[in-house]
């Protein structure tokens, strides 16, 4: 038998070990410039977090609960080797362990997350190949606003509109929030899930339901991106001298657009998932504010109302862990479908 | 000079791009001119609470907001907010990110490594997300949103010009220029940075566009210019309480934001596509 | 009934430019006869390029008219088939295609042996033409005996093409291996289908003079051991009078001359002919060029579109296009004014 034509090459493993070792570095950079940025602070947090009516040895004896009290060099240090252990200290406003916080709603983000890339990837590809094969039709120019306005249209000002739209005028539908009641009992933390797991198709259609503005909200910046780089992709491919060749040899059309010049184009688009990922955190502060949607940006925007130092430094690295996570991904998933990447 | 109406003549012709240099002329002119343009300059700072929440029509275009303030003349003096924060905020960063690009691309040390690690971190996380965090820890104010954004967007210049003044470098042009014996600031200065200022001045025009958002978003979050202040995120943050019926409150403000920052990516594509086009192709490359 | 495999006559084909409609071809005939290589000489914008793609009918979709004319392959006039039928069992099939830039024309991100086995699926010489021009994302049911078989046919002709190690050739991809390995994956890939006629468009220009050499003589070989014929464009008359059998000069998307390798070299009739021939590097080191510049093609001169920078041009020149006249056996000229004998610049 002939064998499969692939084959993975050493350096595949040297531009993973690569990225792998530079991940350290770089989370700990991001804990150093996260402490620096909440300790440049011009207000006392702890008098603020005491309350006025606090006495002198209240406020002392909080600030040394807290460690605050220790040098600024012993208190970075503890501040990493904790959270390191993946502890983000305590919340200065309730009390409550910040990790407990975060780890109890991240998934409630990445669901959100992941249903939006799923979204916007699955219309934006075959929005962009087309755009670019139908060049300068009256399609790509919808197409082209479209994706003009989706990179600078204001998220929370869309989420709001959709919710006046959607939810306020035509009722179709609910207004905020993850789903009607308590939801489904807790295995993944991914709702969707859980309620197939559940057997509940009930609450799995609530849920849906409740994620369709949210999603919507975050995908329209997000499908933006993927249309415009797969169809310059595309157009950049279309025009190459291998399209040229494939097309003078005959292959059939369907194939050179929706295998040879669909999986060059891609290349492109997945780099862009990063940028993407940065894109949707960074909607999802806005986005889970206005609809209530129990995740981590909410949790942000609350302790933000709140001046919840600890939590928002939290709120911080765990968000940028995730993104680099992200990025590191791409970067290697990048080496594996570029093969020049491999060099 | 040649140049400059080269990139007039290339801008009138490219229709998209021209309607995004127009809106930013607008916003400008709206900026100095608000005091003129707008029906009621004094609702600025004062109340009127018999007329709050009034829809749009003859009295007040855009309607009245919570405290019977005509939101037109508002979103006119917001203007002047947004172009402060978005000027200051990109001058900084490009100040700042510039001359470390440059730095560290024409030396080949550790310390060009370092710098450049260090903007990998900045730009490992989401710019909102920073931005959020620092403006949150100093307080809302415009000067502490123009600290937050500077702070955030530098990186995005220091990559751009360290990799552009990399790539020049091995140009036969900047070798001979050191090999007779000009002075590395004189080489960075008369020889490397007039060679990538296109890519430094479509960078800029792009990045007006996010750094209004940003700027937006931290309004929105109350992280921005405190009340009253007619800042564009802010009024459309105060207006979620009273919707579906004052409708009118919320659109005017996104409106504005949409306008402007649209008007800023057409022109930055527009000028892309003028001054380089060879950075479409590369941008997929300097993640 | 002649025995010519290509007949193309008085075609014409022009293309939108941001300056106006440029005439690139203008009532160009060209034939090849079974088995036969054909030269196609002319200097870069002459319309060699665009011949040669109206030829497998991939020209630029948007941009290029096909005006009038016939390209007749084996009796069938290729314009008049549906494009579909030419696409699935003409193009890959009876006429294959070899690039001028092998570096480039391989699809970057897929294997080589990939590529290869996928034209295979659609072009192997196994396929009827049913089957071939069937839609659907597999031509046939792709059994494993028929793969089995279409990959040892690959190898047999990677040994042909005197490429190393043809098994691990194929698990590359294309960056992987040399510029003069791709060419004789290129010309392989065209072999493949046993067609009747290769376009070669400056199968050479891209690589290194060293290797050029071998290219052509391998496929010169092929051609001949195969019986296929090969319609090949280049710039360099050198390269033409190593492999030709006859020679065509085009020459501002008009053909001038026509003529069997050795009555062009030995008889150059026509003007601009004689001007090439006299403009390569002689022994004696001189080198002349023909004075004037190539005349636009949006407003080409009238009559012989050469007569600006003809020395023998008369005011017939300037206002008719001169016929084809027959001016020996199988050699036929463009002009009213053929170079007398004494005049000539023959080489052989």
């Amino acid at each position: 038998m002939p064998p499969g034509f692939t084959d993975t090459p050493v350096k595949l493993l040297v531009l993973i070990l690569n990225r792998l070792f530079w991940f350290v570095p770089t989370v700990l950079g991001l804990i150093v410039i996260t402490f620096v940025i909440s300790h440049i602070i011009p207000a006392d947090p702890v008098a603020f977090v005491a309350g006025d009516n606090a006495t002198a040895e209240q406020i002392e004896a909080l600030r040394r609960q807290l460690g605050l009290d220790q040098p600024m060099h012993i208190q970075l240090w503890r501040y990493i080797v904790a959270v390191l252990q993946g502890d983000f200290g305590v919340s200065l406003y309730t009390l409550r362990p910040i990790s407990e916080d975060l780890s109890s709603r991240l998934p409630a983000t990445l669901e959100l997350t992941f249903v939006a890339v799923f979204v916007s990837a699955l219309f934006g590809i075959p929005l962009g190949v087309i755009s670019a094969l139908e060049r300068n039709s009256m399609l790509d120019h919808v197409l082209r606003i479209i994706t003009v306005s989706g990179l600078a249209i204001a998220s929370f000002w869309l989420a709001i509109l959709f919710q006046l739209l959607f939810a306020m005028e035509l009722g179709w539908t609910p207004l905020q929030g993850r789903v009607a009641g308590w939801g489904p009992d807790v295995v993944t933390g991914f709702f969707l899930i859980d309620s197939i797991l559940m057997g509940d198709p009930e609450t799995f259609w609530d849920v849906l339901s409740h994620m369709i503005l949210p999603v919507m909200t975050l995908a329209f910046p997000a499908l933006a991106t993927i249309v415009r780089f797969t169809r310059a992709g595309v157009l950049e491919a279309i025009n190459s001298n291998y399209v040229m060749y494939e097309e003078a040899m005959g292959m059939p059309r369907r194939v050179i657009v929706w295998k040879y010049v669909l999986r060059n184009a891609l290349i492109g688009t997945v780099t862009q998932i990063g940028l993407i990922f940065g894109i949707l955190i960074a909607g999802a502060v806005v986005v889970e504010a206005v609809f209530d949607w129990p995740g981590l940006g909410y949790y942000a925007v609350q302790s933000i109302l709140q001046s919840d130092y600890n939590a928002i430094m939290g709120f911080t690295v765990v968000s940028g862990v995730i993104f680099i996570v992200v990025n590191l991904t791409v970067d290697v998933v990048h080496g594996f479908i570029d093969p020049r990447e491999s060099r | 000079m040649e140049t400059l109406s080269f990139i007039f003549r290339k801008l009138v012709e490219d229709r998209v791009a021209l309607i995004g240099a127009l809106i930013i002329l607008l916003l400008i002119l709206t900026a100095i001119f608000a005091p003129i343009l707008s029906t009621h300059p004094e609702d600025v700072l004062e109340f009127h609470p018999s007329e709050r929440l009034q829809g749009p029509g003859f009295a007040h275009f855009f309607g009245t907001d919570r405290m019977g303030s005509d939101i037109y003349s508002r979103i006119l003096y917001g203007a002047r907010i947004t172009i402060t924060i978005a000027v200051i905020a990109i001058a900084a960063s490009v100040l700042i990110g510039v001359p470390i690009g440059l730095l560290a691309g024409y030396y080949h040390s550790w310390l060009s490594d370092a710098l450049m690690r260090v903007s990998d971190i900045f730009l490992a996380v989401p710019q909102v997300v920073l931005a959020i965090a620092i403006a949150q820890t100093l307080g809302p104010s415009i000067e502490n949103v123009i600290l937050a954004l500077s702070v955030t967007y530098w990186p995005f210049w220091a990559r751009l010009v360290y990799a552009e003044t990399r790539s020049v470098q091995n140009e036969v042009f900047i070798e001979a220029s050191v090999a007779l014996g000009a002075s590395p600031a004189r080489v960075m200065i008369l020889h490397i940075l007039p060679n990538i200022l296109s890519s430094i001045i479509v960078r800029t025009t792009i990045g007006m566009g996010g750094t209004i958002l940003t700027a937006a978003v931290l309004g929105f979050l109350g992280l921005g210019a405190p009340a009253p202040s007619p800042e564009w995120g802010r009024m459309i943050s105060e207006s979620r309480e009273f919707l579906p019926e004052a409708w009118w409150y919320a659109t005017a403000p996104g409106i504005a934001i949409f306008l402007v920052v649209m008007g800023f990516n057409l022109l930055g594509d527009g000028l892309r596509d003028i001054l380089d086009p060879r950075i479409r192709r590369s941008s997929r490359h300097d993640k | 009934m002649t025995n010519d495999l290509l007949r193309v006559r008085d075609l014409k084909v022009s293309f939108a430019t941001d300056g106006g409609v440029a005439k690139v071809l203008d009532n160009v005939n060209l034939t090849i006869g079974r088995g036969q290589i054909v030269g196609l000489v002319g200097e870069s914008g002459c319309g060699k390029t665009t011949l040669a793609r109206s030829i497998l009918g991939v020209l630029p979709k948007n941009s290029a008219r096909l005006e009038s004319g016939t390209i007749e392959f084996d009796g069938t006039d290729l314009l008049k088939v549906d494009p579909n039928i030419l696409a699935a069992n003409v193009r890959g099939r009876r006429i294959s295609f070899i690039p001028q830039d092998p570096f480039s024309s391989f699809n970057p991100v897929f294997t080589i042996g990939a590529q290869i086995m996928d034209l295979m699926k659609w072009k192997s010489p196994e396929l009827d033409d049913s089957d071939a021009a069937r839609s659907g994302w597999l031509p046939r049911f792709h059994g494993s005996r028929r793969r089995k078989a279409d990959y040892e046919r690959v190898l047999k002709l990677l040994r042909l093409v005197q490429l190393p190690d043809p098994e691990s050739v194929l698990k590359k991809f294309p960056h992987e291996v040399s510029g003069g390995q791709r060419q004789r994956l290129m010309i392989a890939m065209a072999l493949l289908p046993e067609p009747k006629l290769i376009i070669a468009d400056e199968p050479t220009t891209a690589l290194d003079v060293t290797i050029q050499a071998q290219i052509l003589k391998l496929l010169r070989k092929l051609a001949t051991d195969h019986d296929i014929s090969v319609l090949f464009t280049t710039h360099d008359l050198g390269t033409a009078w190593e492999i030709c059998d006859s020679i065509t000069v085009m020459y501002a998307g008009q053909e001038m001359e026509a003529a069997s390798s050795e009555g062009f070299f030995k008889r150059p009739s026509h003007p601009y002919t004689n001007r090439l021939l006299k403009s390569l590097p002689s022994r004696d080191g001189g080198i002349s060029g023909i004075p004037g510049d190539i005349p636009g093609l949006v407003n080409p001169p009238p009559g012989c579109r050469f007569h600006p920078r003809c020395e023998y041009a008369t005011e017939v020149c300037q206002q008719t296009r001169p016929e084809v006249t027959p001016v020996g056996v199988g050699h036929a000229v463009r002009c009213y004014h053929p170079v007398a004998e004494e005049k000539r610049h023959a080489l052989a």
